[in-house]
């Protein structure tokens, strides 16, 4: 049981202290959950910048032969957005949640390594710098400088020096390189103290589901990343020593940097969702006042849908010339990947059914998730099938789709987690008002964009043009889909306000606003630097639960 | 059913000319009607779960008469697991089949003896076809002969690229399939139907990307047969253009471009030979006319910034002579 020590062994806050000591607390500090928030922050900054990014692109598309941007202009804008809302947006926004939650949520006072943690925060951190001083680096002061555009995944031979000529791509490759080293640093630290950390009590079968989603993440930035790091030391190696792996002029193969790069690629995607899952999965129980429905099936799920995503990856190659048995073994795999994907959507409908679903801003947000992983879903199945997926390979329809995957599912678990321990990492409620005009004007945006952005894809429109023919009946979807973007940017501008206005202005949170049942709950908000006086232990999947109702805990039923 | 679909997409005033719902080969028709079972069998999931969630958030949110006690907590159920684990299996299992059978069908299609084949090479930004046993080679707008169901001609493209990755997608004769360096592919279609297929390149291939568009020409037999003739034959040398010939053979040009029985034998950009036989330059982006020829001559970057093709740096009087020989080459 928790002993009252750790409830009440807090100080005060202290009176206001030099800018230049905060500032210098915070560059150097060691501890998991300003180095967590430091990764939301950073995230959230270049969620913005990614956002402009996308918005200069929808403006130029939204009507025919239009010239906003110049092709290169544009082509730069695409290749920045996806790198930078795949490594600078989501990646840190899932990692700063690993950070900041697991050692609260197992009862441990910090990571295994904060050190490393802190080293890994600031690879990441740097990695996004350099690859923006791109913009500044080459011609920079009287256009995009060396901004990369070669594409987010970055096919050889175009980026080789005969075809990219000049620093772009060096820039690409290196701040992923960079930034590499972070997230395997950081894969290894959660890892370590999931397994080393946890409290007196909790077993691993009693961990929150968020503990077991991260290191199931955790494990799979390692398979992951490697081969992408990789990959991007042999493309360093041909473009600054004239190596030839990916030199199709002398002898090199295109495709062998496909397979390396979505080897990487796919499980990427589930690097990301599965945090997302973890959030909806700590943020669904508690609105809907429920134990989560089949939790030893929702890690099993977990763990089936990691393993089975190693080996989906060449489903982004159906299109390269691969015969047919190979086509179809990576069918079969990828539509196999529905069946732990699905389990998990009816044990989060499950936890609701026969609940008292509260729908405060978390659980507003992880709805529309449900709803919008559904679709993503379904579109999913259809990608999977490689017939289908000739025609929609680089098509709009793709485009949707993974927007659909990482914007309506990954994004708006993100915002449901940051309105769900907003209080605890600040100690002040956020504005239920401005939370609902955020999410309602997201939403909208959100499909007005997605919903009708696949629509081009089926009517023959590729992704990454910078312009198109008129009387293909692209653009009055064109158009749609770049009205929605100003709702969506409409959203996020309340967001910022909520953010800033509820810090300053917020009213006192408590420990425990919403009757919730992990151990972050059970400290300070925000916590003490510590986390915990002394060390919780635990009996059941929900301590605080146990602790609430004496006459029917948790571990009777567990 | 299939048939009905596409009268509806494709019906009257059909929706776009590159549309995926509009098959007229017998690959994008099995592909269609692939996608059609896989949209039917999604749709039906998408009610039945979407319904669930809704009734779910709606049925089950905390009333304003709420008494403030939690709600029954159920920590799972093995039978209910299992129900919804085996139901997507078996719906797995059914959609795998029916997808195999298509790639199957499709990639490992027996080539029959009379096929033609072409060499289709990707360069940035533009396409290149060679006939295989002609001398022809034409850029851009590809010909082909119809395949009649009663004696069937399909076509057989070999997918070549001289530079960068590209992609040949004509959505309405089939899926695309991707041009690499190093990596010869290859792709066909047998299109039922005589008229003009839109698609374009659906690769990332450098800057002009966008404008990289495919034009596919089926003809009835006769014609095409007329078509491919006149196209071997070497190019048309009338006297009143000697001057632009002379211009065209003495600068830059004739590095990259070939006119057959000329000494311009270039291979980096588009063969000339039959130029005014094509309806459109610039890889499908401009109406094939003197002017726009002319304009195009003066400086390429004005329509496509980032085309390989210099601004030529022609006096008015060299650029007339050299528009005039190349309006002579038909």
């Amino acid at each position: 049981m928790l002993s009252s020590d750790a409830l009440t062994l807090t100080k005060a806050p202290t009176a206001r202290r030099p800018f230049a000591d905060v500032l210098q607390e915070w560059l150097t500090t060691v501890d998991h959950k300003r180095l967590g928030l430091l990764y939301i922050a950073y995230g959230l900054f270049f969620l913005v910048v990614g956002g402009v990014e996308a918005t200069v692109m929808r403006i130029q598309l939204v009507r025919a032969h239009n010239d906003f941007v110049s092709p290169q202009a544009f082509n730069q804008m695409f290749t920045m957005h996806g790198t930078t809302m795949i490594f600078f947006v989501a990646m840190p926004l899932v990692f700063g949640f690993a950070n900041y939650l697991v050692p609260l949520m197992i009862g441990a006072r910090d990571m295994a390594f904060p050190r490393l943690n802190a080293f890994s925060f600031w690879m990441t951190a740097f990695g996004g710098l350099f690859l923006y001083f791109s913009f500044v680096g080459g011609y920079g002061l009287y256009g995009m400088g060396t901004a990369p555009d070669a594409g987010w995944f970055a096919y050889a031979p175009l980026t080789a020096k005969t075809f990219s000529p000049g620093q772009s791509i060096d820039y690409w490759a290196i701040a992923l390189l960079i930034s590499g080293f972070g997230s395997i640093g950081t894969a290894i630290n959660i890892i370590a103290t999931v397994f080393c950390m946890r409290c007196p009590g909790m077993t691993l079968g009693k961990m929150p589901l968020l503990a077991w989603l991260s290191l199931t993440m955790a494990v799979l930035v390692i398979l992951a990343v490697s081969p992408l790091t990789a990959a991007q030391i042999m493309l360093v190696l041909d473009r600054f020593l004239g190596a030839h792996f990916f030199d199709t002029q002398a002898g090199g193969s295109a495709v062998v940097w496909m397979h390396f790069f979505w080897v990487f690629g796919h499980p990427e995607v589930y690097v990301l969702v599965i945090p997302a899952f973890a959030i909806a999965s700590e943020v669904i129980p508690v609105f809907s006042r429920k134990a989560i429905f089949g939790y030893p099936v929702m890690v099993a799920a977990t763990v089936a849908i990691a393993f089975i995503s190693m080996s989906v990856w060449a489903h982004h190659m159906f299109t390269v010339g691969m015969t047919s048995t190979a086509n179809n073994f990576f069918v079969l795999t990828t539509m196999a990947i529905a069946v732990p994907t699905g389990i998990k959507i009816f044990n989060w409908l499950a936890t609701m059914w026969g609940g008292k679903i509260q729908f405060k801003a978390p659980m507003l947000f992880c709805t529309a998730f449900l709803f919008q992983f559904l679709i993503a879903g379904l579109t999913g199945v259809m990608n999977a099938s490689a017939p289908f997926t000739w025609h929609l390979a680089n098509s709009y329809f793709v485009v949707a789709h993974f927007h659909y995957v990482i914007l309506g599912a990954i994004i708006f678990c993100i915002f449901a987690g940051i309105y769900y321990w907003f209080p605890k990492a600040s100690g002040r409620m956020y504005s239920e008002k401005l939370a609902r005009w955020h999410f309602w004007l997201f939403l909208i945006g959100f499909h007005l964009t997605f919903d009708f952005m696949h629509i081009p894809g089926l009517l023959g429109m590729p992704r990454r043009i910078y312009t198109y023919e008129p009387g293909r009946g692209w653009d009055v979807w064109n158009l749609i889909v770049t009205v929605g973007v100003f709702f969506q940017a409409a959203g996020i501008l309340f967001f910022v306000a909520n953010l800033i206005w509820s810090y300053l202005r917020g009213r006192s949170a408590g420990r425990d606003p919403w009757d919730a049942w992990t151990l972050e709950w059970s400290t300070t908000s925000p916590p003490p630097e510590y986390n915990f006086a002394s060390l919780p232990s635990v009996k059941s999947r929900r301590p605080l639960w146990d602790l609430k109702h004496p006459e029917d805990p948790d571990w009777q039923y567990e | 059913m299939s048939s009905l679909i596409i009268g509806v997409l494709a019906g009257p005033v059909p929706l776009s000319p590159t549309q995926i719902f509009a098959p007229a080969s017998t690959p994008a028709r099995s592909i269609f009607e692939l996608s059609i079972l896989v949209l039917l069998i999604s749709a039906a999931i998408f009610v039945v779960v979407f319904g669930l969630l809704a009734y779910a958030a709606l049925k089950f949110r905390r009333r304003k008469s709420d008494d403030g006690r939690e709600p029954p907590q159920i920590y799972g159920s093995l039978q209910i697991e299992l129900a919804w684990t085996i139901t997507p299996v078996i719906i797995v299992l059914v959609l795998f089949l029916a997808t195999a059978r298509v790639v199957y069908a499709v990639q490992d299609h027996p080539r029959p003896r009379n096929a033609l084949e072409v060499t289709a090479i990707g360069h940035q930004f533009w396409w290149e076809y060679r006939y295989a046993g002609t001398n022809v080679v034409t850029a851009n707008e590809l010909h082909i002969p119809v395949s009649e169901a009663a004696s069937p001609r399909p076509t057989y493209l070999k997918l070549l690229s001289a530079d960068t990755d590209h992609s040949f997608w004509v959505p309405r004769l089939g899926g695309k399939t991707d041009l690499i360096p190093n990596f010869p592919n290859e792709t066909w279609f047998d299109p039922q139907e005589t008229g003009l297929f839109l698609g374009q390149c659906a690769q990332y291939c450098g800057t002009q990307h966008a404008k990289m568009l495919l034009r596919v020409y089926v003809h009835t037999r006769e014609e095409f047969e007329r078509w491919l003739a006149e196209q071997s034959k070497p190019a048309a040398a009338a006297d009143e253009v000697a001057q632009g010939r002379r211009i065209f053979e003495r600068t830059s040009c004739i590095n990259c471009h070939t006119v057959a029985g000329t000494p311009a034998n270039g291979r980096f950009g588009p063969d000339l030979t039959h130029l005014m036989s094509r309806d459109t330059i610039g890889a499908g982006i401009l109406p094939n006319t003197p002017e726009n020829l002319s304009r195009w001559i003066r400086d390429p970057a004005v329509f496509k910034p980032g085309s390989l093709m210099p601004a030529m740096g022609m006096s008015d009087a060299e650029l007339e002579a050299v528009t005039a020989y190349m309006a002579s080459l038909r």
